[in-house]
């Protein structure tokens, strides 16, 4: 057994700590947040610099040869410090469905561009019901002669607004089985016919509305085998699911530094709140869920770097994490009292995310019910 | 990283598993009703049964029981990982092994204790049939062990010792007390308490049965009248006692029933792939396939807590917060075990065992009321969230 992080990941956290804190601020983030883009360029530039985007990828496609579980460090730390931008949809959702169904050519000419910063993808998977099944997936791409002509609606894109290109999912062949006959496809955002609207959310995170009207594809950006999409997207939302518990652990962390460094400050009765049991059983059931969440989740992204079955692991982080970091930023909340209810206070931004983060890639219902199925039930 | 167990490790745990499955008690595990977390049910708090003294013996034999002590002292110079997985094992198959002595009273002989009392304790506690009781409570200092008010006095080579302590768990089938008492009472009692071997034959000594919630006689209460302890007992410097007792309670990080839960739960889950109810296989319903989802995470939880504790403690880090959430933690799932077991297993599940009819032979019902004491026990989920918040997140206590 080793349960620690190794060189490399503890080199890499404490580096994206020190780049982040400096040029990530709460400021910045906010504009982003409050913003329509949520993307600052010069923010991606200089996280393209640091090989960021290509952490997970091949240096064959200009990438860092590394793991998914050296992501996962460092989105944990982008948590810590609810870094916005596509960055997540780009590297994680794309860049991770390029790798595993794209052709060689589709690599050179998208994950190339992914790794250098060049490029910013995204995944358009699901729709109006906004489940991660494969009935949902109603969007329609017909063959006609050596194109695809593509026509529906997705909703809940992420970053759709600032995407370069998206992935899309879309039914090539109706039957029986709902996950037979999924495809997916590259489709330029400024293709003729596709309508990208953001929507307003709890989280301020940019998803978006596309609209796909007779958008014609050619067949050679069809990523994967035709009719063979399914196994891949379920393959992408378990990364997915197990990155967004990351962020998540990133921001139950923070929440609970924060909350613990407020309760030693702020004096009531004479003396700092923290002083009372109430509130340091606050912080010692936050830090709980903190480290237990953590564990999970990096035993969850252990087992799939490691290219075991790791249905059982991810999930059981994505249930556990969705509830824990809601546990905490409340009591986080609780802590901080009426300055936390405020636009002012920085605490929003984090119960934001903890409810965005429940939702993205399955619930925590969701999650129980795979376990379930995994234990042989 | 690497989640999995090495070579080593592997060999260790079919090494560790041979040996169990071939010298397991016949009917031992099937009788004893110890529910994980819990103290109100565990076979050697209630009687001395030679078939077991033996079968730590030929544990102590292997060097199992000291595992992880230095060799030159008997121990096997293992790993923690290594005593987890004993550990672990153990609880699994619902065998003893490891106690009191071989965890809290060895260590801290080793660490603190003169060369006369390791050649006079250690030996015997290495081959695995001496037993020790905790005598640290009292009716009035519980959490607040600094409270405590039993005094020992010093009369030449002796210590006359006087006071009562309460809920040490099998005083009645233990050779000696692990005592610790006042020794300067006009010292503040963290610079005026003393630890000291009391053995239970001394003059002086009385115990009071108590019986506790399941029906089973596990506690006690102990009167000491004027007893004589030679003062060639105590561990390490008089009036350090309560200093060596904070050192010892690392010692104690690693005695949770990971594979205790682990067997529960399987039996959980068998119960609801082969009972119908409605029509329909439990295993099939919504809720009970949430309630065992729910548990079958946090069970991983607390076995990553646990191995991460062990692994922590191999590489020289100081687990302070993650011993503190792993008894949180694990203490609630005892509960939650046995609540959520009740739930599933309806109407039939508050059968005793010794019922035809009870579910698991009524182990859930048993553990259900034992569960009560996994919260309260060596320190209460309130003195450990205290724990975690002053000395994790270093809040202060005024």
């Amino acid at each position: 057994m080793d349960l620690g992080l190794n060189e490399e990941q503890e080199m890499l956290k404490k580096s994206a700590k020190e780049f982040l804190s400096k040029e990530c601020p709460k400021k910045l983030v906010r504009e982003l947040d409050e913003g329509d883009s949520g993307l600052s360029r010069d923010l991606w530039k200089k996280m393209a610099g640091l090989g960021w985007m290509g952490l997970p990828f091949p240096e064959k496609f200009g990438g860092n040869g590394g793991t998914l579980l050296d992501l996962i460090v460092l989105l944990d730390e982008m948590g810590y410090n609810i870094v916005p931008g596509p960055f997540f949809a780009t590297v994680v959702l794309a860049g991770f469905t390029l790798m595993e169904a794209g052709s060689e050519e589709q690599k050179q000419a998208y994950l190339a561009k992914i790794c250098s910063g060049e490029m910013i993808m995204t995944l358009a998977l699901t729709e109006l019901d906004g489940t991660y099944l494969p009935e949902s997936v109603e969007t329609v791409a017909e063959a006609k002669g050596d194109q695809y002509i593509l026509n529906g609606a997705k909703l809940f894109v992420p970053d759709a607004n600032v995407a370069d290109f998206l992935l899309v999912a879309a039914r090539t062949k109706s039957g029986a089985d709902p996950a037979e006959g999924i495809s997916i496809f590259i489709v330029d955002v400024k293709s003729r016919g596709v309508k990208v609207t953001p929507l307003k959310t709890l989280g301020r995170d940019k998803l978006c509305e596309v609209v796909f009207d007779n958008v014609t594809i050619p067949s050679k950006d069809l990523v994967g085998k035709l009719n063979g999409g399914w196994p891949v997207i379920k393959s992408i939302l378990r990364k997915a699911a197990v990155a967004k518990c990351a962020e998540m652990v990133g921001g139950a962390q923070a929440s609970l530094d924060m909350a613990v460094s407020y309760a030693k400050e702020r004096v009531q009765f004479g003396r700092p709140i923290g002083a009372f049991q109430a509130i340091q059983h606050y912080c010692a059931n936050m830090v709980t869920d903190v480290d237990g969440s953590r564990f999970i989740t990096y035993k969850a992204a252990w087992t799939e770097s490691e290219g075991l079955p790791s249905d059982l692991e991810i999930s059981m982080a994505k249930a556990w994490t969705s509830e824990a970091f809601k546990r905490v930023a409340v009591l986080a909340h609780q802590i901080f009292g009426a300055i936390g209810f405020t636009m002012d206070h920085d605490m929003h931004l984090y119960f934001r995310r903890a409810k965005a983060g429940e939702i993205a890639y399955g619930d925590a219902d969701f999650h129980r019910e795979i376990v379930a199925a995994q234990l042989g039930l | 990283m690497d989640f999995h167990f090495n070579e080593a490790e592997k060999k260790f745990r079919a090494e560790v598993e041979e040996f169990i499955l071939e010298e397991m008690l016949p009917g031992y595990a099937d009788k004893d009703l110890y529910w994980p977390g819990g103290y109100g049910a565990i076979g050697e708090f209630e009687v001395r049964d030679p078939a077991v003294e033996k079968l730590r013996e030929k544990m102590g034999e292997r060097g199992w029981l000291t595992m992880a002590w230095p060799k030159e002292y008997g121990g096997g110079g293992r790993s923690f990982v290594e005593q987890a997985i004993f550990f672990e094992l153990l609880s699994y198959y619902g065998m003893p092994g490891m106690d009191v002595s071989t965890l809290i009273s060895g260590p801290t002989i080793l660490r603190f204790g003169s060369e006369e009392l390791k050649s006079e304790w250690i030996p015997r506690i290495v081959k695995g049939n001496l037993k020790f009781w905790l005598a640290y409570s009292e009716p009035n200092a519980g959490s607040d062990l600094a409270a405590i008010q039993a005094r020992a006095d010093i009369d030449g080579d002796d210590l006359i010792v006087n006071g009562q302590k309460i809920w040490g768990s099998g005083a009645h089938v233990a050779d000696c007390g692990w005592m610790v008492a006042r020794t300067d009472m006009a010292a503040p009692p963290y610079k005026g308490t003393s630890l000291f071997i009391v053995d239970n034959k001394s003059p002086g000594i009385t115990m009071r049965p108590i019986v506790n919630i399941n029906g089973f006689h596990s506690f006690n209460e102990v009167f000491f009248d004027n007893v004589r302890v030679p003062k060639k007992n105590v561990v390490g410097d008089m009036n350090m006692g309560f200093y060596y007792l904070m050192v010892a309670l690392d010692f104690e990080r690693l005695v949770i029933s990971m594979g205790g839960f682990r067997r529960r739960f399987e039996d959980l889950l068998n119960y609801t792939r082969n009972t119908r109810r409605n029509g329909k296989l439990l295993s099939e319903d919504a809720r009970v396939r949430a309630k065992l989802a729910q548990l079958a995470t946090e069970i991983e939880i607390a076995f990553l807590l646990y191995y991460k504790t062990a692994w922590m403690m191999d590489n020289n880090l100081f687990p302070n917060i993650e011993a503190s959430e792993i008894k949180l933690v694990t203490t609630l799932l005892s509960r939650k075990l046995a609540d959520a077991g009740m739930e599933i297993m309806g109407q039939q599940a508050q059968l005793w065992p010794g019922s035809r009819h009870a579910p698991l032979s009524g182990r859930f019902a048993v553990g259900y009321l034992d569960s009560i004491s996994a919260v309260i026990g060596a320190g209460t989920s309130e003195i450990q969230r205290n724990i975690l918040a002053q000395r994790g997140l270093g809040l202060k206590r005024k």
